[in-house]
């Protein structure tokens, strides 16, 4: 019984109806089996449960390169269940866990935990990423090629949230990660220059007395790493961009072919240090809000491509921990639920981006840098049915209490914002229908055991 | 006005008509009995989350003048892991139903997060958080500077302003929350101020402030002042490089015996210098400077209760009562102006 429900819910076919691909002309897709089976105008149903898109925009599911599950450690803060819940609610059927947990996800047996728990949940594709070093100490690097052979079959190492400040230990764990065709994430910042930094240096922390940021200790630490990039031949990914200084680097850094991709968060494309005159810390974060200059530049950077994605570095805290003063609050925003309609608030109603750049920023261009080769393809016949559809004309006002991440730390509450998640579909599977939760998809495997289990 | 979180945002009105209540509580400071009625039944809470003795004794007393019930909270932990959370101690405070919170607190914006939240309903009292503000601070500063500044116009204090007073604020600028509060204070009150510190000790980001910026203390002088306000330096603070060593503080930043001379030769004979203490004599100020006539860091003490009196009054009395003028607050209505600034001689 349990083992037709389970088939039912995988194998069913979609038909989805005179939705905007990627922004352009109304067409149909087709789902079944877990791929586009069919894309064009008038298809017959054949059976299949019939979506009406008219109005909808019809985009490849969105791939985060940048989520804090907290699991193992933290889960008062957030599960793998949770937060994949919140990424299919939010339009992603993929997301790289960063390896912060405890214990840190720097061996081969925690990445596979994480990798089993993604799956187990089935709301998205969990990719954990690998810390750099062990312990995220900065000190030695971590089993990066078991954890690459693992079945979690790492491709992105980051020591997130930490810099690998030591420059050989970076030239290294660059050098190395090109042996399984892998990439280092760097969080950029120097640590010396930023000890007990609060938010960013300028006019207003100099006003509010809080331990200045300043955009040299990313910049800084960005220009040394292009240059080791290079040097190595090898792949770099520069993590949550927030200055215009660092923009121009990246800029001139791939000006000169190296190989380079960067990341911009959403609050990063909206928010500035204004905020922090409130002292509330649901606005404290690293790297921190920056200025109105700063904000611009990233905006211009990600529409003509120096950034390449955008990546949520979704951050849930309990209560506790922002529930006080600043200088005791942790760092960090949850983002997966409000993602898209960040973006498109700041990037296409601005004219900066069209949905197909959309496309590109959140989807094709972050699967590339993680690798996976069945998230961010096209819309096409035979193609992976990793779809979502948004409605670009909703209009809603967040609510931090009624998302699905267990984080309330929102920097977005109250706001109205644009476009609505109104589906998603991974590996054909509806896990949001309608805007609300439906079933997460259930992998053969799991699925046979699942049957078994209830024959039993 | 129901908190007093920073000077900044303190319009002038507010400004003057706590200068001026302060005046009249001062008045209360020279009487035999100096006590008034006028917070009975309320109970102000000091809340220190860093040592500051001073700061406290001085609220404490002019809570007592206007015979509040006062509560001393000294809750030292300085790290969440110590004890209990801002959010609880506030929480606890309001069970208990405290009317004020006088709060110091080593983290910047702890008072606003206070005044913020609907942790507790009470007036906020921002005593000096962090690296942020002081504005008690500022006020009792800007109180003792009117005083001398109406008295070498030959006017009343009372109502008055600070316009075309040349104010030099020097030393460790970027971690004082006194130099902060100062400068935004002195500006409404329409006062010339000149930071005068080492690069190192100015906050990226000064350069938008209302006030000039010098590296030389020498050349501020030279400029002519009506008033050196020095700021505590901690010896400390040579060891993160803010600068070499403090024999070289003290020679190119300190108040030392060479320039108290050439407040003479340069013919500033009415230039105070202040200090809001503690001092650090021969660092930032010798001692002979400390101890001159000039100096008004008595004063600056003697004031702070007048001015924490005036801060309380009006932060509890309500911001529809006329200030402390009325005659249950201070019978002797008919008080002279004249009187205090004879008082303050320096």
């Amino acid at each position: 019984m349990a083992h037709e429900q389970q088939d039912a819910a995988n194998t069913g076919a979609y038909l989805i109806r005179g939705a905007a691909i990627l922004g352009g002309a109304a067409e149909d897709l087709l789902i079944r089996d877990g791929i586009i089976a069919e894309r064009g105008r008038d298809l017959a149903a054949d059976g299949a449960t019939v979506i009406e898109a008219a109005g909808l925009v019809a985009l490849p599911g969105m791939v985060d390169v940048h989520t804090h599950l907290r699991e193992p450690g933290r889960e008062d803060a957030e599960t793998v269940e949770t937060g994949t819940r919140a990424a299919a609610l939010g339009g992603f059927t993929a997301v790289h866990a960063m390896a912060n947990s405890t214990p840190v996800a720097d061996t081969a047996g925690v990445v596979e935990q994480v990798h089993s728990l993604g799956r187990a949940a089935g709301w998205v594709d969990v990719r954990p990423v690998g810390a750099v070093t062990v312990g995220l100490a900065g000190e030695q690097l971590a089993e990066l090629g078991a954890m690459a052979d693992s079945r979690a079959q790492v491709r992105m190492f980051s020591d997130d949230g930490i810099c690998v400040h030591d420059p050989v230990l970076m030239r290294r764990a660059l050098e190395y990660v090109k042996a399984f065709d892998g990439v280092v994430a760097q969080h950029a910042q120097e640590p010396r220059l930023t000890a007990g930094a609060q938010m960013n240096e300028g006019e207003v922390s100099a006003v509010l007395g809080l331990t200045g940021w300043p955009a040299v200790a990313e910049e800084s630490i960005i220009a040394r790493d292009v240059l080791l990039a290079q040097h190595v031949g090898s792949r770099l990914h520069v993590c949550h961009v927030s200055t215009a200084g660092s923009v121009e680097i990246i800029r001139w850094a791939k000006g000169r072919g190296i190989n380079v991709t960067a990341e911009v968060t959403p609050h990063h494309l909206l928010l500035t240090d204004e905020l922090v005159r409130s002292y509330d810390p649901v606005y404290k974060v690293n790297p921190p809000l920056r200025t109105n200059a700063d904000v611009e530049a990233l905006r211009a950077a990600l529409a003509d491509g120096t950034i390449d994605v955008v990546g949520t570095d979704h951050a849930p805290h309990p209560s506790e921990h922002k529930e006080c003063e600043w200088a005791q609050a942790a760092m960090g925003m949850t983002g997966l639920e409000t993602a898209l309609s960040v973006v498109q608030h700041a990037m296409i109603e601005t004219g900066l981006m069209t949905w197909a750049d959309f496309a590109r920023a959140t989807s094709t261009a972050p699967a590339g840098i993680g690798r996976l080769a069945d998230q961010g393809r096209p819309l096409e016949e035979g193609e992976p049915a990793n779809i979502i559809l948004v409605d670009p004309a909703a209009r809603w006002t967040v609510d931090p209490s009624a998302m699905a991440t267990m984080g309330r730390n929102s920097p977005f509450r109250g706001m109205e914002l644009p476009g609505k998640v109104v589906a998603t579909f991974f590996k054909g599977h509806p896990t949001v229908l309608d805007g609300k939760l439906n079933t997460p998809y259930r992998y053969p495997a799991e699925a046979q055991a699942a049957g078994t289990a209830g024959a039993n | 006005m129901k908190h007093l979180l920073s000077t900044e945002n303190l319009s002038l009105a507010n400004a003057i008509r706590i200068l001026d209540t302060a005046e009249e509580m001062a008045a209360v400071g020279d009487r035999e009995v100096k006590k008034l009625p006028a917070l009975r039944g309320r109970t102000v809470v000091n809340l220190f989350f860093e040592d500051s003795t001073r700061t406290r004794i001085s609220f404490e007393a002019a809570a007592k003048r206007l015979s509040a019930d006062v509560i001393n909270f000294a809750a030292k932990g300085s790290s969440v892991s110590k004890g209990e959370s801002l959010k609880d101690t506030a929480q606890t405070l309001s069970a208990m139903g405290a009317d004020a919170v006088v709060i110091r607190h080593w983290a910047s914006g702890a008072p606003h997060r206070l005044a913020a939240t609907d942790w507790i309903d009470a007036a906020v009292i921002n005593a000096g958080d962090g690296t942020h503000e002081h504005p008690t601070q500022a006020l009792l500063d800007a109180f003792t500077m009117r005083r001398h500044w109406s008295k070498l116009a030959g006017l009343s204090s009372t109502g008055a302003d600070l316009k075309g007073m040349r104010v030099a604020i020097a030393g460790d600028v970027l971690h004082s929350r006194v130099a902060r509060s100062n400068v935004w204070l002195l500006r409404t009150l329409g006062a010339d101020v000149t930071l005068v510190a080492p690069p190192t000790l100015l906050p990226i980001g000064v350069e938008s402030w209302p006030c000039r910026v010098s590296y030389n203390m020498d050349e501020t002088l030279e400029k002519g002042v009506d008033a050196v306000m020095m700021l505590r330096v901690q010896g400390e603070r040579m060891n993160a490089s803010f600068f070499p060593s403090t024999r070289e503080y003290s020679r190119r930043w300190g108040f030392d015996d060479t320039r108290l001379r050439a407040l003479d030769s340069l013919g500033l004979k009415d230039t105070i210098i202040m200090h809001p203490g503690p001092m650090n004599r021969g660092l930032e100020i010798s001692a002979a400077a400390a101890d001159s006539p000039r100096s008004t860091v008595l004063a600056q003490v003697r004031n702070g209760v007048s001015v924490r009196m005036a801060a309380l009054y009006l932060l509890l009395s309500g911001d529809t009562r006329e200030p402390a003028a009325t005659p249950a607050a201070t019978p002797d209505a008919a008080y002279s102006n004249a009187a205090y600034s004879t008082k303050e001689s320096h």
